[in-house]
């Protein structure tokens, strides 16, 4: 872990002193997890609050504006309001598997948060795994939504469950392949050494065409791995009523639900990472400044997150096996030829580098 | 084909209309009445949709009637091509258990409708493929559309 | 449809799941009984009677003023067609002449309601595909309508504004200038749905292909409105059996051939410009006289049989009407074209998946307490 910020110093040094070694590591560790669930729910807060200003604005209304400033306390009172909703369930339920699987989908959307640069100090988790890492974690979140959909005991739940395996496994292909056309050009999976890498151009830049390429299909692909429209075949609403989530109510269904917009986040976080040089300044323009590098990295994200909130609100929906042919007889060819590109750019020199 | 022409074909089919009960009709009605006798009636409408000169394709409307005595169903027929209109009667004096032939393999849309006559006036079309109550729960009692269904709680009479 | 055949050797069990009577794609409280083999639909099975109020049999106890204010309660989307359709059949039986002025006014407010209903149909079919925004765009322009009917009628749903022998008052003021307004505003709004829904890949991917209805088939399921035409059944009413001033204006009659979902939507965006035609004929010349001719308090029709047909924005409303010469009729029955249309959903869904019955359901357009008259 890296500590640049003084007060994290401080802190840090203070720990040590007070306590035995271990126990300060432990408390020190449980101190950061309990700053990114800070960070998680108030990002899953605003993240919902982003969508529904957004969806009003595509859709000619003015969505929240009333609890606090411009809305911006209304998603904390829904939040409550779910807290203190009754919990209800269906009768024949697998209990056990019912109550687990919205913890699943949390906790590996908070995972995959733990390793996100958002700036070169501001890094709990850099592993030198990082993008690997990324993707192993988020494909454990459909074991969640699988349960949900199965423990539920509810046929539109179930085929929602089903559709999101389908769907989940399929894509995994192209938001991997796409990633490594990129790890091509760094020749690291360290999330913090990508960034490094791209002191010298974003790699958006530096592959041009693959890399433009490999952008879009992981938009595609990342989007369709965080189930949302045109690829909400997991909830389709007016299809399979709420899809997986039928049967949840209460803060179980707000689990789901946060943790949706948590991997949007996610998903877009990775992209910004990879394609449009993290917590880096377009041209180094605050280079001298490095604290401004978490401004950079939530700009560049939310610019990336509203991309997608612009699919959401703009495209019909897909049909499954529309869903399933995008991925095997389009995204997946062209990702594959796309890989053998980027080496031979490589290997030929031909990337732009500043 | 002008309601005179549509009178003939249709009684140069039955040579005898005293035994099918053909009657004609243009009193009180805007169309030509055509009234036949229950064992006729798939007969006349295969033959109204099979000719080429009626070619009666289109049934926009079917309805059951209580007629007080007998119960009856009044097709309306249209012919897409001639664009001439008749209306076919029939009635059965069996209230207990009222019997017809089903029109609904000559056209498919009379399948819902018999169905929705079935649940109100309780004909049972033979030979329909799936007669059973598409709007009232089955254990419903009573037919609701005959003029001496009675329900105290829910019928509001003046 | 592309169709391929696999040799399973894995076991597949059907299974039965109710569609309705509350989910979403069913705009109301319609059960549909699907059986299903996975995703694919074996089976439509509809289960009606959820909102079931026998508007047939409260006909045969009401005078004839009554039923036109029942009739609104049937196609809501289309309430002053379904009041036109009841006040036509009571004025022919009567033997009434309407003024000129009553026809095109019912005329022009007949074709606003189909815009209208069109608009709300239009929004709801994006919805069904899973693109949410259509519903506000094509609600922000029935809203206009809903305010010109407002004005003039007093109610924006309901409107009751046809009495058998006219119109309930005459027309608003403001309601020539405001109906031209529209016309200009909405002109350009097409364009925009086209642009939002019916050129997007997507969209046309899913509906391209899906639900085919053949011609033999729309007639034999008595299909009717942009269901039959869009089969290439040229069933409107309004060309072949015009009622109030349809007769001296001039429209094309919105046909496709193709028979797929693809079809149905279309045929309903042509019909936007066809109203919009038709208004813009009759709006600058809505002739001098009475709004309504006196009738007596308690109409009695003649003994007999009367039937009248009227294109609604679902299709051919027929209103059969046989009186014994009494105040009530003695049978009051109404040919709902949602009910037609609905009986042929079995035939076209099956085979598809579950994402094309919703779109298919979407453009039958169905109306449920159309159906559970």
């Amino acid at each position: 872990m890296k500590y640049g910020l003084s007060i994290i110093t401080t802190i840090h040094d203070w720990l040590y002193s007070v306590m035995p070694e271990w126990l300060a590591g432990l408390v020190e560790m449980i101190l950061i997890a309990l700053v990114y669930l800070g960070i998680f729910s108030i990002a899953g807060l605003f993240l919902v609050l982003m969508e529904r200003r957004v969806a009003a604005w595509f859709q000619l209304r003015i969505g929240p504006n009333r609890v606090g400033f411009q809305g911006l306390l209304q998603t904390m009172a829904d939040a409550l309001k779910l807290l203190s909703k009754e919990l209800t369930g269906t009768e024949k339920a697998d209990k056990f598997l019912y109550n687990l699987a919205p913890y699943f989908v949390i906790i590996t959307s908070l995972m995959a948060l733990a390793v996100i640069p958002f700036s070169a100090e501001f890094h709990a988790f850099d592993i030198n795994i990082g993008v690997f890492f990324l993707i192993a974690v988020s494909s454990i979140g459909v074991i969640g939504i699988l349960l949900g959909g199965w423990s539920s005991n509810n046929k539109y739940a179930l085929i929602g469950a089903m559709r999101s395996g389908v769907q989940t496994i399929s894509y995994e292909l192209s938001v991997g392949l796409s990633l490594l056309t990129m790890i091509l050009l760094t020749g690291t999976l360290q999330l913090s050494e990508i960034i490094e890498v791209q002191k010298s151009g974003w790699l958006i830049v530096q592959g041009h065409i693959p890399a433009v390429i490999a952008f879009m299909i992981f938009m595609i692909a990342g989007t369709a791995e965080t189930n949302r429209a045109p690829f909400d075949m997991v909830e389709a609403e007016s299809e399979l009523g709420a899809g997986f989530h039928t049967e949840y109510s209460g803060m179980k269904f707000a689990y789901f639900f946060l943790a949706e917009f948590i991997n949007m986040f996610i998903i877009a976080a990775i992209a910004a990472t990879v394609f449009f040089g993290g917590w880096l300044s377009p041209f180094g323009i605050t280079e001298s400044i490095p604290s401004l590098g978490v401004l950079w990295f939530l700009i560049k994200t939310l610019l990336l997150v509203f991309l997608m909130m612009w699919f959401r609100w703009t495209f019909p929906r897909l049909r499954v096996d529309q869903l399933l042919t995008l991925e095997w007889k389009y995204l997946l060819p062209i990702n594959l030829v796309n890989i053998v590109i980027m080496a031979l750019l490589v290997w030929g020199k031909l990337i732009i580098k500043f | 084909m002008t309601n005179e022409e549509l009178q003939r074909k249709i009684e140069s089919w039955y040579p005898d209309p005293e035994a099918s009960g053909l009657v004609f009709s243009e009193e009180e009605s805007q169309f030509l009445n055509v009234s036949i006798s229950p064992k006729d009636l798939y007969d006349l409408m295969s033959k109204l949709k099979a000719d080429d000169d009626t070619y009666f394709d289109y049934l926009f409307c079917l309805t059951g009637v209580d007629w007080g005595e007998e119960l009856g169903v009044v097709y309306h027929l249209e012919s897409t091509q001639h664009r001439h209109q008749l209306v076919v009667k029939v009635s059965t004096p069996d209230r207990e258990h009222p019997v017809l032939a089903t029109v609904s393999s000559i056209w498919k849309t009379a399948e819902f409708h018999e169905r929705e006559v079935f649940d109100f006036f309780g004909i049972n079309f033979t030979d329909h493929p799936n007669m059973k109550r598409l709007f009232l729960t089955d254990e419903w009692e009573g037919y609701p559309l005959r003029k001496d269904y009675e329900d105290e709680i829910n019928m509001i009479l003046k | 449809m592309e169709t391929t055949t696999v040799k399973s050797n894995f076991k597949s069990e059907e299974y039965f799941i109710n569609m309705g009577p509350q989910h979403p794609a069913t705009h109301g409280v319609l059960r549909l009984v699907l059986t299903i083999d996975g995703e694919i639909i074996k089976k439509v099975d509809p289960d009606l009677g959820y909102i079931h109020r026998s508007i047939e049999k409260m006909c045969e106890r009401d005078s004839y003023q009554q039923i036109v204010h029942l009739t609104d309660r049937m196609d809501y989307l289309s309430s002053n067609i379904n009041n036109e359709a009841v006040c036509l059949a009571v004025e022919n039986a009567l033997e009434l002449e309407v003024p000129d002025r009553v026809k095109v006014i019912r005329t022009i407010i007949g074709e606003l309601t189909r815009i209208s209903s069109h608009c709300l149909w239009w929004g709801v079919m994006g919805m069904d595909v899973g693109a949410l925004t259509t519903y506000f765009y094509g609600f922000r322009d029935r809203e206009m309508i809903n305010d010109i009917m407002e004005e003039t009628c007093g109610a924006r749903l309901t409107m009751n504004y046809n009495v058998p022998g006219g119109l309930m008052f005459d027309i608003h003021p403001n309601f020539v200038p405001r109906v031209k307004k529209f016309i200009t505003h909405f002109k350009t709004k097409i364009p925009e749905f086209d642009r939002l829904l019916t050129n997007n890949v997507i969209f046309q991917k899913r509906t391209r292909g899906v639900g085919i209805l053949s011609k033999e088939d729309a007639i034999s399921f008595g299909a009717s409105g942009p269901v039959g035409r869009a089969s290439g059944y040229s069933c409107d009413v309004r060309k072949y059996h015009p009622y109030s001033a349809l007769d001296r204006v001039t429209f094309n009659e919105a046909l496709q051939t193709e028979g797929d979902t693809f079809a149905r939507y279309k045929v309903r965006i042509q019909e936007f410009w066809e109203s919009l035609s038709i208004i813009e004929q009759l709006i600058d010349n809505i002739p001098e006289g009475e709004h309504r001719v006196a009738t007596k308090a308690v109409i009695k029709l003649p003994k007999g049989e009367y039937f009248q047909k009227v294109e609604t924005a679902r299709g051919e409303l027929g209103v059969y009407v046989i009186s014994t010469g009494t105040k009530n009729p003695y049978r009051f029955k109404f040919r709902s074209p949602g009910f037609s249309n609905l009986s042929l959903l079995n035939h076209i869904a099956v085979g598809g998946k579950i994402g094309d019955l919703v779109a298919t359901m979407a453009t039958l357009d169905l109306v449920i307490p159309d159906i559970d008259r």
